[in-house]
Protein backbone atom coordinates (compact mmCIF):
# COMPACT_ATOMS: atom_id res chain seq x y z
CA UNK A 1 0.00 0.00 0.00
CA UNK A 2 1.51 3.39 -0.79
CA UNK A 3 1.99 6.01 2.13
CA UNK A 4 -0.59 8.55 2.03
CA UNK A 5 0.86 12.03 0.81
CA UNK A 6 1.58 14.79 3.20
CA UNK A 7 -1.08 17.18 3.56
CA UNK A 8 0.27 19.78 1.16
CA UNK A 9 0.58 17.55 -1.74
CA UNK A 10 -2.97 16.21 -1.72
CA UNK A 11 -4.33 16.81 -5.23
CA UNK A 12 -7.69 18.35 -4.07
CA UNK A 13 -9.90 17.00 -7.00
CA UNK A 14 -7.77 14.35 -9.35
CA UNK A 15 -9.71 14.92 -13.03
CA UNK A 16 -10.13 10.79 -13.31
CA UNK A 17 -11.75 10.00 -9.79
CA UNK A 18 -8.96 7.60 -9.00
CA UNK A 19 -7.59 8.05 -5.49
CA UNK A 20 -4.55 10.73 -4.92
CA UNK A 21 -1.75 7.81 -4.40
CA UNK A 22 -2.87 6.30 -8.00
CA UNK A 23 -2.20 9.84 -9.54
CA UNK A 24 0.91 10.05 -11.92
CA UNK A 25 3.83 11.73 -9.91
CA UNK A 26 3.88 15.01 -11.97
CA UNK A 27 0.56 16.07 -10.74
CA UNK A 28 2.60 16.17 -7.20
CA UNK A 29 4.77 18.87 -9.58
CA UNK A 30 2.30 20.59 -11.00
CA UNK A 31 -1.03 20.90 -8.84
CA UNK A 32 -3.86 22.75 -9.93
CA UNK A 33 -4.44 24.39 -6.64
CA UNK A 34 -2.42 27.34 -5.93
CA UNK A 35 -1.83 27.10 -2.21
CA UNK A 36 0.16 23.69 -3.62
CA UNK A 37 1.53 25.55 -6.39
CA UNK A 38 2.97 27.92 -4.01
CA UNK A 39 4.16 25.64 -1.43
CA UNK A 40 7.70 25.45 -0.73
CA UNK A 41 8.78 22.25 1.72
CA UNK A 42 11.80 22.35 3.72
CA UNK A 43 13.36 19.81 2.51
CA UNK A 44 13.08 20.97 -0.88
CA UNK A 45 14.18 24.62 -0.18
CA UNK A 46 17.56 22.95 2.14
CA UNK A 47 17.99 20.39 -1.01
CA UNK A 48 18.12 23.24 -3.57
CA UNK A 49 20.55 25.57 -1.07
CA UNK A 50 22.95 22.09 -0.75
CA UNK A 51 23.19 21.38 -4.20
CA UNK A 52 23.51 24.85 -5.69
CA UNK A 53 26.68 25.90 -2.92
CA UNK A 54 28.18 22.04 -3.78
CA UNK A 55 27.90 23.34 -7.60
CA UNK A 56 29.90 26.61 -6.95
CA UNK A 57 32.00 24.58 -4.57
CA UNK A 58 32.82 22.36 -7.69
CA UNK A 59 33.28 25.83 -9.86
CA UNK A 60 35.48 26.80 -7.47
CA UNK A 61 37.96 23.65 -7.46
CA UNK A 62 37.32 23.59 -11.55
CA UNK A 63 38.89 26.86 -11.79
CA UNK A 64 41.77 26.10 -9.90
CA UNK A 65 42.80 23.49 -11.62
CA UNK A 66 42.40 25.43 -14.61
CA UNK A 67 45.02 27.54 -13.43
CA UNK A 68 47.44 24.85 -11.99
CA UNK A 69 47.08 23.28 -15.38
CA UNK A 70 48.09 26.62 -17.66
CA UNK A 71 51.12 27.32 -14.95
CA UNK A 72 52.31 23.39 -15.42
CA UNK A 73 51.91 24.09 -19.02
CA UNK A 74 54.55 26.89 -18.84
CA UNK A 75 55.95 29.36 -21.62
CA UNK A 76 55.48 28.17 -25.03
CA UNK A 77 58.55 27.48 -26.93
CA UNK A 78 60.72 29.86 -28.72
CA UNK A 79 59.50 30.58 -32.65
CA UNK A 80 61.25 32.89 -35.23
CA UNK A 81 58.84 35.62 -36.41
CA UNK A 82 60.62 37.98 -38.81
CA UNK A 83 64.08 39.54 -39.63
CA UNK A 84 64.08 42.93 -38.81
CA UNK A 85 64.12 44.15 -42.10
CA UNK A 86 60.71 42.62 -43.05
CA UNK A 87 59.46 45.35 -40.89
CA UNK A 88 59.79 49.01 -41.31
CA UNK A 89 59.56 51.71 -37.87
CA UNK A 90 55.78 52.24 -37.35
CA UNK A 91 54.90 49.15 -39.44
CA UNK A 92 53.10 46.08 -38.00
CA UNK A 93 53.09 42.64 -38.86
CA UNK A 94 50.08 39.87 -37.82
CA UNK A 95 51.73 36.30 -37.02
CA UNK A 96 50.14 33.35 -35.20
CA UNK A 97 51.36 32.38 -32.37
CA UNK A 98 52.03 30.26 -29.98
CA UNK A 99 48.99 27.85 -32.06
CA UNK A 100 47.89 28.42 -35.10
CA UNK A 101 44.83 30.94 -35.29
CA UNK A 102 46.35 32.69 -32.61
CA UNK A 103 46.66 35.78 -34.08
CA UNK A 104 49.02 38.24 -32.29
CA UNK A 105 50.25 41.50 -34.23
CA UNK A 106 54.26 42.90 -34.06
CA UNK A 107 54.45 46.85 -34.30
CA UNK A 108 57.58 48.74 -34.40
CA UNK A 109 56.94 51.41 -31.88
CA UNK A 110 60.54 53.11 -33.07
CA UNK A 111 64.02 51.54 -34.70
CA UNK A 112 65.31 49.38 -31.44
CA UNK A 113 61.84 49.06 -30.07
CA UNK A 114 59.03 46.25 -30.86
CA UNK A 115 55.72 45.31 -28.77
CA UNK A 116 53.51 42.69 -29.54
CA UNK A 117 50.20 41.73 -28.30
CA UNK A 118 47.32 39.29 -28.66
CA UNK A 119 45.19 40.27 -31.82
CA UNK A 120 41.90 39.35 -30.14
CA UNK A 121 40.03 41.80 -28.18
CA UNK A 122 39.55 40.78 -24.32
CA UNK A 123 35.76 41.86 -24.41
CA UNK A 124 34.59 39.62 -27.25
CA UNK A 125 37.50 38.56 -29.37
CA UNK A 126 37.50 40.61 -32.30
CA UNK A 127 40.45 41.86 -34.11
CA UNK A 128 42.12 44.93 -32.39
CA UNK A 129 44.44 47.51 -35.06
CA UNK A 130 47.49 49.14 -34.00
CA UNK A 131 47.03 53.07 -34.59
CA UNK A 132 50.82 54.20 -34.24
CA UNK A 133 49.78 57.84 -34.85
CA UNK A 134 47.35 57.48 -31.58
CA UNK A 135 49.35 55.70 -29.51
CA UNK A 136 46.65 52.79 -29.08
CA UNK A 137 45.48 49.70 -30.27
CA UNK A 138 41.81 50.23 -31.72
CA UNK A 139 38.70 47.52 -31.64
CA UNK A 140 36.12 48.78 -33.85
CA UNK A 141 33.33 46.60 -32.71
CA UNK A 142 32.58 48.33 -29.41
CA UNK A 143 35.07 50.66 -29.41
CA UNK A 144 37.42 49.51 -27.07
CA UNK A 145 40.86 51.11 -26.74
CA UNK A 146 44.57 49.96 -25.84
CA UNK A 147 47.56 51.40 -24.33
CA UNK A 148 50.05 50.37 -27.57
CA UNK A 149 53.15 50.28 -25.22
CA UNK A 150 51.16 48.12 -22.13
CA UNK A 151 48.41 46.79 -23.79
CA UNK A 152 46.38 47.96 -20.92
CA UNK A 153 43.02 49.36 -21.52
CA UNK A 154 42.36 52.99 -21.96
CA UNK A 155 38.33 52.86 -23.04
CA UNK A 156 35.68 50.73 -23.87
CA UNK A 157 34.37 47.59 -22.35
CA UNK A 158 37.13 45.61 -22.87
CA UNK A 159 38.03 43.80 -18.78
CA UNK A 160 41.24 42.77 -19.38
CA UNK A 161 44.56 44.29 -20.91
CA UNK A 162 46.24 42.27 -24.05
CA UNK A 163 47.93 39.72 -23.36
CA UNK A 164 51.67 40.54 -23.98
CA UNK A 165 53.80 38.25 -26.26
CA UNK A 166 57.38 38.47 -25.26
CA UNK A 167 59.45 39.44 -27.77
CA UNK A 168 63.54 38.76 -28.05
CA UNK A 169 65.75 40.06 -30.66
CA UNK A 170 68.50 37.61 -31.51
CA UNK A 171 70.80 39.20 -34.31
CA UNK A 172 68.87 40.31 -37.10
CA UNK A 173 66.02 38.37 -36.32
CA UNK A 174 62.60 38.80 -34.02
CA UNK A 175 62.03 35.50 -31.74
CA UNK A 176 58.72 34.89 -29.92
CA UNK A 177 59.24 33.62 -26.80
CA UNK A 178 56.21 33.63 -24.45
CA UNK A 179 52.96 35.01 -23.83
CA UNK A 180 52.08 36.56 -20.59
CA UNK A 181 48.27 36.92 -19.42
CA UNK A 182 47.41 39.93 -17.43
CA UNK A 183 44.08 40.03 -15.24
CA UNK A 184 44.81 43.99 -14.24
CA UNK B 1 -11.48 34.60 0.02
CA UNK B 2 -14.96 34.21 -1.28
CA UNK B 3 -17.30 33.53 1.42
CA UNK B 4 -18.47 29.76 1.20
CA UNK B 5 -22.69 30.69 1.68
CA UNK B 6 -22.57 32.70 -1.61
CA UNK B 7 -22.65 31.24 -4.55
CA UNK B 8 -23.36 32.62 -8.56
CA UNK B 9 -26.49 31.46 -9.97
CA UNK B 10 -27.59 31.90 -13.82
CA UNK B 11 -30.73 31.57 -14.97
CA UNK B 12 -30.24 31.61 -18.85
CA UNK B 13 -34.02 31.74 -19.15
CA UNK B 14 -34.22 35.33 -17.62
CA UNK B 15 -31.75 36.55 -20.06
CA UNK B 16 -32.95 39.34 -21.97
CA UNK B 17 -29.92 40.36 -23.96
CA UNK B 18 -29.45 43.49 -22.68
CA UNK B 19 -25.90 43.53 -22.81
CA UNK B 20 -25.65 45.50 -19.27
CA UNK B 21 -23.43 42.61 -17.52
CA UNK B 22 -20.39 42.69 -20.79
CA UNK B 23 -20.46 46.60 -19.81
CA UNK B 24 -20.28 45.68 -16.22
CA UNK B 25 -18.07 43.22 -16.87
CA UNK B 26 -15.38 45.61 -18.78
CA UNK B 27 -14.93 48.32 -15.83
CA UNK B 28 -14.13 45.00 -13.21
CA UNK B 29 -10.16 45.87 -11.96
CA UNK B 30 -9.03 42.59 -12.43
CA UNK B 31 -9.07 43.00 -16.23
CA UNK B 32 -9.65 46.50 -16.47
CA UNK B 33 -11.58 47.98 -19.94
CA UNK B 34 -12.33 44.38 -21.17
CA UNK B 35 -14.82 42.57 -20.83
CA UNK B 36 -14.57 38.58 -20.08
CA UNK B 37 -18.30 37.56 -20.00
CA UNK B 38 -19.73 36.18 -23.20
CA UNK B 39 -23.26 36.89 -24.74
CA UNK B 40 -24.56 34.24 -26.51
CA UNK B 41 -27.49 33.57 -28.86
CA UNK B 42 -28.87 30.21 -28.98
CA UNK B 43 -30.53 29.93 -31.92
CA UNK B 44 -30.31 33.37 -33.51
CA UNK B 45 -32.50 33.03 -36.61
CA UNK B 46 -35.44 31.37 -34.65
CA UNK B 47 -35.29 33.22 -31.65
CA UNK B 48 -33.88 36.07 -29.27
CA UNK B 49 -32.69 33.74 -26.60
CA UNK B 50 -29.59 34.91 -25.08
CA UNK B 51 -27.56 33.78 -22.83
CA UNK B 52 -24.64 34.94 -20.51
CA UNK B 53 -21.48 32.71 -20.15
CA UNK B 54 -19.53 33.22 -17.11
CA UNK B 55 -16.28 30.68 -16.23
CA UNK B 56 -18.40 27.84 -14.38
CA UNK B 57 -15.10 27.53 -11.90
CA UNK B 58 -15.12 23.55 -12.43
CA UNK B 59 -14.25 21.45 -9.84
CA UNK B 60 -11.88 19.73 -11.84
CA UNK B 61 -10.91 22.58 -14.33
CA UNK B 62 -9.89 21.03 -18.20
CA UNK B 63 -8.62 24.41 -18.98
CA UNK B 64 -5.74 23.90 -16.23
CA UNK B 65 -5.34 19.80 -17.16
CA UNK B 66 -4.80 21.24 -20.78
CA UNK B 67 -2.56 24.15 -19.66
CA UNK B 68 1.61 23.41 -20.44
CA UNK B 69 2.52 26.18 -19.55
CA UNK B 70 1.55 25.40 -15.58
CA UNK B 71 -0.29 28.70 -16.19
CA UNK B 72 -3.70 28.27 -14.51
CA UNK B 73 -4.35 28.00 -10.79
CA UNK B 74 -7.56 27.79 -8.68
CA UNK B 75 -7.47 29.23 -5.38
CA UNK B 76 -7.80 27.55 -2.55
CA UNK B 77 -11.76 28.84 -2.27
CA UNK B 78 -12.06 26.78 -5.97
CA UNK B 79 -12.15 30.33 -8.67
CA UNK B 80 -9.84 29.12 -11.64
CA UNK B 81 -8.30 32.35 -11.97
CA UNK B 82 -6.99 34.06 -15.45
CA UNK B 83 -3.58 32.68 -16.00
CA UNK B 84 -0.53 33.67 -14.75
CA UNK B 85 0.80 36.31 -16.99
CA UNK B 86 4.37 35.53 -16.99
CA UNK B 87 3.88 31.67 -17.88
CA UNK B 88 1.20 32.06 -20.13
CA UNK B 89 2.51 31.37 -24.10
CA UNK B 90 -0.78 32.32 -25.44
CA UNK B 91 -0.80 28.21 -26.98
CA UNK B 92 -4.82 28.55 -26.90
CA UNK B 93 -5.05 25.00 -25.36
CA UNK B 94 -7.48 25.96 -22.48
CA UNK B 95 -9.61 27.80 -25.46
CA UNK B 96 -9.99 24.74 -27.35
CA UNK B 97 -10.37 22.27 -24.27
CA UNK B 98 -13.16 24.74 -22.40
CA UNK B 99 -16.28 23.00 -22.62
CA UNK B 100 -18.14 26.22 -21.72
CA UNK B 101 -16.15 28.47 -24.07
CA UNK B 102 -15.30 30.90 -21.54
CA UNK B 103 -11.24 31.29 -22.29
CA UNK B 104 -9.98 33.74 -24.85
CA UNK B 105 -6.51 34.85 -26.23
CA UNK B 106 -5.67 37.62 -26.62
CA UNK B 107 -2.83 38.07 -29.15
CA UNK B 108 -2.11 41.76 -28.65
CA UNK B 109 -0.56 40.74 -25.13
CA UNK B 110 -0.09 36.89 -26.03
CA UNK B 111 -2.28 35.68 -22.46
CA UNK B 112 -5.52 34.36 -21.74
CA UNK B 113 -7.59 35.80 -20.19
CA UNK B 114 -11.25 34.67 -18.69
CA UNK B 115 -14.10 35.59 -15.84
CA UNK B 116 -12.49 35.20 -12.39
CA UNK B 117 -15.67 36.27 -11.25
CA UNK B 118 -14.66 39.61 -10.16
CA UNK B 119 -11.90 37.96 -7.77
CA UNK B 120 -11.41 41.69 -6.08
CA UNK B 121 -14.94 41.94 -5.18
CA UNK B 122 -15.80 38.34 -4.58
CA UNK B 123 -12.70 37.43 -2.46
CA UNK B 124 -14.23 40.25 0.18
CA UNK B 125 -17.90 39.74 0.23
CA UNK B 126 -19.45 41.56 -2.75
CA UNK B 127 -21.22 40.94 -5.94
CA UNK B 128 -19.51 40.21 -9.40
CA UNK B 129 -19.63 42.87 -11.55
CA UNK B 130 -22.28 41.56 -13.90
CA UNK B 131 -24.40 40.19 -11.12
CA UNK B 132 -24.57 44.06 -9.48
CA UNK B 133 -26.98 45.07 -12.95
CA UNK B 134 -27.94 42.44 -14.25
CA UNK B 135 -31.75 43.70 -14.41
CA UNK B 136 -33.60 40.59 -15.10
CA UNK B 137 -31.25 38.92 -12.13
CA UNK B 138 -30.63 36.45 -15.00
CA UNK B 139 -27.12 36.55 -13.33
CA UNK B 140 -27.71 35.72 -9.69
CA UNK B 141 -25.12 36.47 -6.58
CA UNK B 142 -26.26 35.33 -3.41
CA UNK B 143 -26.85 32.70 -0.66
CA UNK B 144 -28.94 29.18 -1.72
CA UNK B 145 -31.87 30.28 0.51
CA UNK B 146 -32.34 33.37 -1.41
CA UNK B 147 -32.76 32.15 -4.75
CA UNK B 148 -34.82 28.85 -3.81
CA UNK B 149 -37.44 31.61 -2.19
CA UNK B 150 -36.85 33.86 -5.83
CA UNK B 151 -37.13 30.48 -7.88
CA UNK B 152 -39.72 28.49 -6.22
CA UNK B 153 -40.06 26.77 -9.54
CA UNK B 154 -36.31 26.22 -10.74
CA UNK B 155 -33.36 23.89 -9.08
CA UNK B 156 -29.84 24.79 -9.02
CA UNK B 157 -28.01 22.25 -11.05
CA UNK B 158 -23.97 21.98 -11.05
CA UNK B 159 -23.55 18.53 -12.56
CA UNK B 160 -22.90 18.54 -16.68
CA UNK B 161 -22.54 15.63 -18.84
CA UNK B 162 -19.78 16.40 -21.92
CA UNK B 163 -19.73 12.68 -23.71
CA UNK B 164 -17.64 10.60 -21.18
CA UNK B 165 -16.88 13.72 -18.86
CA UNK B 166 -18.47 14.41 -16.04
CA UNK B 167 -18.01 18.33 -14.74
CA UNK B 168 -19.23 19.63 -11.57
CA UNK B 169 -18.95 23.35 -11.08
CA UNK B 170 -19.06 26.19 -8.83
CA UNK B 171 -21.10 28.16 -10.74
CA UNK B 172 -24.93 27.38 -10.59
CA UNK B 173 -27.43 27.00 -13.22
CA UNK B 174 -31.09 27.05 -12.57
CA UNK B 175 -33.07 24.35 -14.46
CA UNK B 176 -36.99 24.04 -14.40
CA UNK B 177 -37.24 21.40 -11.08
CA UNK B 178 -39.24 18.96 -12.35
CA UNK B 179 -36.32 17.83 -14.92
CA UNK B 180 -33.89 18.29 -11.86
CA UNK B 181 -35.81 16.12 -10.00
CA UNK B 182 -35.93 13.42 -12.80
CA UNK B 183 -32.26 13.80 -13.56
CA UNK B 184 -29.79 15.88 -11.41
CA UNK B 185 -27.25 16.61 -14.00
CA UNK B 186 -27.65 18.19 -17.18
CA UNK B 187 -26.10 15.92 -20.23
CA UNK B 188 -24.81 19.06 -22.24
CA UNK B 189 -24.02 16.34 -25.44
CA UNK B 190 -27.68 15.11 -25.69
CA UNK B 191 -28.87 18.49 -25.10
CA UNK B 192 -27.29 19.71 -28.04
CA UNK B 193 -29.00 17.14 -30.28
CA UNK B 194 -32.57 18.61 -29.55
CA UNK B 195 -34.28 21.44 -30.09
CA UNK B 196 -37.12 22.78 -27.90
CA UNK B 197 -40.48 21.99 -29.22
CA UNK B 198 -44.03 23.85 -28.62
CA UNK B 199 -44.00 22.16 -25.71
CA UNK B 200 -41.53 24.26 -23.81
CA UNK B 201 -43.38 25.87 -21.25
CA UNK B 202 -46.01 23.41 -20.57
CA UNK B 203 -44.76 22.97 -17.73
CA UNK B 204 -45.13 26.47 -16.52
CA UNK B 205 -47.87 27.76 -14.30
CA UNK B 206 -50.08 30.96 -15.63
Amino acid sequence: MATPLPEHETISRPPDGRPASEQPAWRRDFPIDSPQDQDVERRDFLKFLTLTSFAFVVGQFWIAGQSWRRRRAGLPDARRIASIADIAVGGSLVFEYPNPHDTSVLVRVAESEFVAFSQKCTHLSCAVIPKLDQGVFHCPCHEGVFDLRTGRVLAGPPPRPLPRVLIELRGSDIYATGVETRSV
Amino acid sequence: MKPDHLHFFIDPSRCIGCQACVQACSECDTHRGESMIHLDYIDRANSVQTVPVVCMHCDQPTCAEVCPADAIKRTEDGVVQSAREPRCIACGNCVVACPFGVPEIYEDRKLMMKCDMCYDRTSVGKKPMCATVCPSQALFYGTAEEISLLRPMSEPINRFQFGNQTITTRVFVMAPGQFVRLAPGLDVTAALETRPGADVFDHVEI
